[in-house]
């Protein structure tokens, strides 16, 4: 695989030389904190980098969107967030949005508009369908994914809160690849257990953990490949599979990643 | 005569304990707080013809769907008949549709007969359902005695009308071919033509059948009629005004509170002068009446179908959260409520609220935000607001959030991340490219 080096400007470094991105990729904390989301941040670098997209990041002056805050209820604290974020945003002049994170994509694209807060915001998935529909990503080159079963988990605030189920099944339907749902897709589709905070808290007791009973549908598909496109599924689509040590027959990898993968990025 | 006049009688008390019944439910619904669905007419009857009218969530149930059309379906249609029935009882005349309807009126009648069976079908397919096969879907803390024989209830009462119509057919077509007093020939029988061999030949027997299967009809009729405000079958009124008032933005949208964005904006520019100086008000939802009468009419739309529940990712793993619980403690307590004003006056408080006395707060702090009930609903209930709601008053106003999400929220507010990381290392992972 090639490995050309990463550009990654930041909106100020852009700004200092007058110059304004076409779209901002907002990281989210998952994407610029958690070792594996990390992986993820840089993957859909990389497929802005290699369609040549003039990108850039917040970088130290990103912040938490406030949406764990916002779902435990803590409004004062969501808005204070939501409205330096805002502050920052418009003082770069971002009109346009690419998140890696479904709760950044909802909060951004719902909650921050009635704060004054308006951009275009998209979600990686979907900007993946569009590059594939341009044909400037083509999955050739890369690994092959030929053969292979691979199932789509989706996430709560992508699919049900915001109706995008098709953008991110497109990434896979380029593979050539055995695509299969799982018992409970799409509406239909069951929770990890994160959303809502249950990230940042120990679950209320019950019979078992959301993301072990969400095990019982992905090793029913017999998938060998989970595809997720928010960084908390991937925790505990991670965590599930560990859990039934099936580390070696199953891997969890965003759209990104697999995109990237595929076109041998 | 004296049977018009009795007729006339029980109609308009009938009509009289509804609407006073209604009525208090109408005005508890209105305690709620104030909340505007008034913006897009077009979409929002859109919404109510696809959802409530065409059923259209309905259908992820086939069986459930298919049956419960035919008791819509029998029960929009078969109240055209009642009709009949009102005009006949006040004039005492018979039939009175038949003459300018003419053969019309035949294919109606046998249509209607049709849908009386399936009607009769279908409760019985929902009486085994519940009580035979014992769905998991209808079980479940929530469901009390009360919810189970309700539901019950209801479904012997349309038996039970269903064969009092079909009867009273029968007889009345064996009249008619008796050629006896004013039993015109009107109406085709091709259901009720099978019971009509099973009752006894003489004309007066038979009269004495028509006409007490008649009466038991139509005052069996007006009595479901008042029952319905105490049951949770008062959905086939509320299903429409619940479904046009939809919330109409993206589900994982949570509304921005207004009170709080005047006082961070203010926090944020001191020179700021909120638009609207409203009453300081609650933070969020401790008792039914910091909700919304959106809230509240939805809580008594529910129909305790369990569809939230059994999607719900919660109470799949054995969470004691609900949502259907929760709809329906928000009736009960409004109910609650609603009767204390009228014993006590508008201004009696009882020590008791919706939290804690109903909803436990292990219940709240289940919930993963995810949407699976609001989506599963058949008439678009929203059980999540009423959760999200009554979050922000333990967080905001009572300070309890369990201390994990304690340590998240001072994580935000000094590093702008869930996490204990500093913001000066948001770049990292630019580092191990
Ligand atoms: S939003 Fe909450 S209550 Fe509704 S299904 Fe999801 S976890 Fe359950
Ligand atoms: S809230 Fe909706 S889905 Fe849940 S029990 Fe009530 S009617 Fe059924």
């Amino acid at each position: 695989m090639n490995h050309e080096p990463l550009t990654v400007p930041t909106v100020a470094e852009m700004a200092a030389e007058g110059k304004k991105p076409e779209i901002l990729f907002w990281v989210g904390c998952a994407g610029s904190f958690d070792e594996r989301a990390q992986k993820i941040t840089r993957d859909i670098c990389k497929i802005l980098n290699h369609v040549g997209i003039g990108f850039a990041v917040l970088g130290t002056e990103e912040s938490c969107t406030g949406d764990p805050a916002k779902r435990a209820g803590n409004e004062f604290l969501f808005q204070m967030q939501a409205m330096a974020n805002i502050q920052v945003l418009d003082a770069y002049e971002i009109k346009k949005i690419v998140t890696g994170c479904p709760h950044c994509f909802n909060t951004i694209k719902n909650e921050y508009p009635g704060l004054g807060g308006n951009y275009e915001v998209i979600h990686h998935s979907q900007l993946i369908q569009q590059l594939i529909d341009e044909g400037k990503l083509k999955a050739e080159g890369g690994e092959s994914f030929k053969g292979k079963k691979i199932t789509y988990h989706d996430p709560c605030y992508l699919g049900r809160g915001n109706n995008v189920y098709e953008a991110p099944r497109a990434a896979l339907e380029v593979l050539d690849a055995e695509l299969v749902e799982m018992k409970r897709c799409k509406s239909n589709g069951l929770c990890c257990g994160a959303g809502g905070a249950q990230m940042f808290k120990e679950p209320e007791k019950g019979k078992k953990d959301i993301n072990i009973e969400r095990m019982t549908d992905v090793l029913e598909s017999k998938a060998s490949v989970v595809a997720a496109a928010c960084p908390f599924c991937m925790t505990m689509l991670s965590d599930g599979v560990k859990n039934e040590n099936k580390e070696q027959e199953i891997q969890v990898l965003d759209i990104a990643e697999i995109t990237v993968r595929a076109n041998g990025l | 005569m004296i049977a018009q006049i009795l007729f006339i009688i029980i109609l308009a008390a009938a009509i009289y304990l509804f609407s006073k019944n209604a009525g208090k439910i109408r005005r508890n619904i209105l305690l709620g707080k104030d909340t505007d669905r008034s913006d897009n007419p077009a979409l929002r009857w859109k919404t109510m013809a696809k959802i409530a009218l065409g059923q259209t969530k309905m259908v992820k149930r086939p069986l459930a769907a298919v049956m419960h059309f035919f008791i819509y379906a029998g029960f929009i249609i078969i109240n055209l008949e009642v009709l009949e029935i009102m005009i006949d009882g006040v004039f005492g005349s018979h039939r009175i549709f038949s003459k300018p309807l003419g053969s019309l009126y035949d294919l109606l009648i046998g249509g209607f007969e049709f849908l009386a069976l399936l009607v009769l079908v279908a409760c019985i397919t929902f009486l085994s359902r519940r009580n035979i096969a014992r769905l998991k879907r209808f079980s479940g803390v929530e469901m009390t005695e009360w919810p189970r024989s309700d539901a019950n209830y209801i479904l012997i009462i349309e038996i039970l009308l269903m064969t009092a119509f079909l009867t009273m057919n029968a007889a009345d077509h064996k009249l008619q071919l008796l050629n006896f007093g004013h039993y015109i020939k009107a109406g085709s029988f091709p259901v009720s033509s099978f019971i009509a061999p099973m009752l006894p030949d003489g004309a007066s027997s038979l009269e004495m059948i028509e006409r007490g299967c008649w009466w038991f009809h139509i005052v069996g009729i007006l009595a479901f009629l008042n029952y319905l405000p105490y049951s949770k079958h008062f959905h086939i009124l509320l299903a429409f005004p619940n479904t046009y008032y939809s919330n109409l933005h993206p589900k994982g949208q949570l509304t921005n509170m207004a009170s709080v964005t005047n006082e961070v904006k203010a926090m944020l520019d001191p020179s700021f002068v909120p638009e609207t100086a409203g009453e300081p008000g609650r933070f969020g939802a401790k008792d039914v009446t910091d909700l919304t009468w959106k809230n509240l009419m939805e809580a008594y739309t529910c129909t305790e179908c369990g569809r939230c529940t059994s999607v719900c990712p919660a109470n799949i793993t054995g969470k004691l959260l609900s949502p259907r619980k929760i709809m329906m403690d928000t009736r009960d307590r409004i109910t609650e409520v609603g009767n204390n004003i009228d014993k006590h006056g508008k201004d009696f408080k009882d020590d008791k609220s919706l939290l804690d006395n109903y909803i436990t707060r292990e219940e709240l702090w289940a919930c993963t935000t995810c949407n699976a009930c609001t989506d599963a609903c058949p008439v678009n209930i929203n059980p999540l607001e009423i959760i999200i709601e009554m979050r922000r008053y333990v967080v905001m106003e009572e300070s309890q959030a369990p201390a994990s999400l304690n340590n998240m929220f001072s994580n935000v507010e000094n590093n702008g991340a869930p996490w204990k990381y500093s913001s000066a290392d948001r770049l990292n992972w630019k580092e191990n490219i």
